[in-house]
């Protein structure tokens, strides 16, 4: 599933997010917090990405059904 | 991310997908895994990493700094409904304990399996003692946890 290449493809996409909900077990307010915070269901996106010499995308409501940890650092090349 | 895709088997076995996400492009991430973290990290890094260029997944995490033009160290656990369980943000200098990450996944994993009957105390570790909360346990938590309890037990001064 590796992408056709393309200096000007597309970016990440978040348009399709909406605003986070709340999970079920967080109780249900009228004017829901718009930062993401625990209990809330992890916002949609689609991103670009590189994996093992391929370059693809990853959309992270294909892993739904598993666990998944989602880590921004800040760039690479940098030093920790 | 090298101390991450370094213990990317951990992960695998708790059942939990990593993905690493930066502005850098996924051009940027080729080359690095190529030049830099594949002399880290036996056979480069296995999972994912995610370009966000402009940022526009860091906002929506409420990670991305603006005026630094960079997503800050953010990670977050997120259960198989999709739901954040856990999240972490810190400035860049200083990097991550993946030893916690992991902790916290098995944590949340526990009390997942157990449909919330029980929770984790303070520095639990698997094997460690565990509060199963109820009525009879509200002003008696003193009875079956001590600090002395945490981390393995080792949460002795």
């Amino acid at each position: 599933m590796a992408e056709k290449l393309s200096c000007a493809g597309p970016g990440p996409d978040v348009k399709g997010a909406k605003a986070p909900e709340s999970a079920p077990m967080a109780e249900k307010r009228e004017a829901a917090p718009r930062c993401v915070t625990v209990a809330m269901k992890a916002p949609d996106f689609t991103a670009p990405a590189y994996l093992k010499g391929e370059f693809t995308r990853v959309t992270l409501s294909d892993h739904l059904g598993r666990w998944v940890a989602l880590c921004f650092y800040p760039g690479d090349f940098t030093f920790v | 991310m090298s101390a991450v895709a370094d213990r990317y088997a951990e992960f695998q076995e708790l059942g939990v997908d990593v993905i690493s996400v930066s502005v850098d492009s996924q051009f940027v991430h080729k080359i690095w895994n190529d030049t830099e973290l594949s002399k880290m990290v036996d056979g480069g890094v296995p999972f994912p990493m995610a370009a966000d260029t402009g940022g526009a997944v860091g906002t929506l995490y409420g990670v991305y700094n603006p005026s630094l033009g960079v997503n800050v160290r953010g990670r977050f656990i997120i259960d198989p409904d999709g739901v954040i369980q856990a999240m972490e943000v810190l400035t860049p200098p200083v990097g991550r304990n993946v030893d916690e990450t992991i902790r916290q996944i098995k944590a949340f994993q526990r009390v997942r399996e157990t449909e919330g009957k029980e929770a984790t105390p303070s520095g639990w570790q698997p094997g460690g003692k565990v509060l199963k909360p109820s009525a009879d346990l509200v002003g008696n938590v003193w009875k079956e946890w001590n600090p002395k309890d945490a981390y393995g037990g080792k949460g002795t001064k």
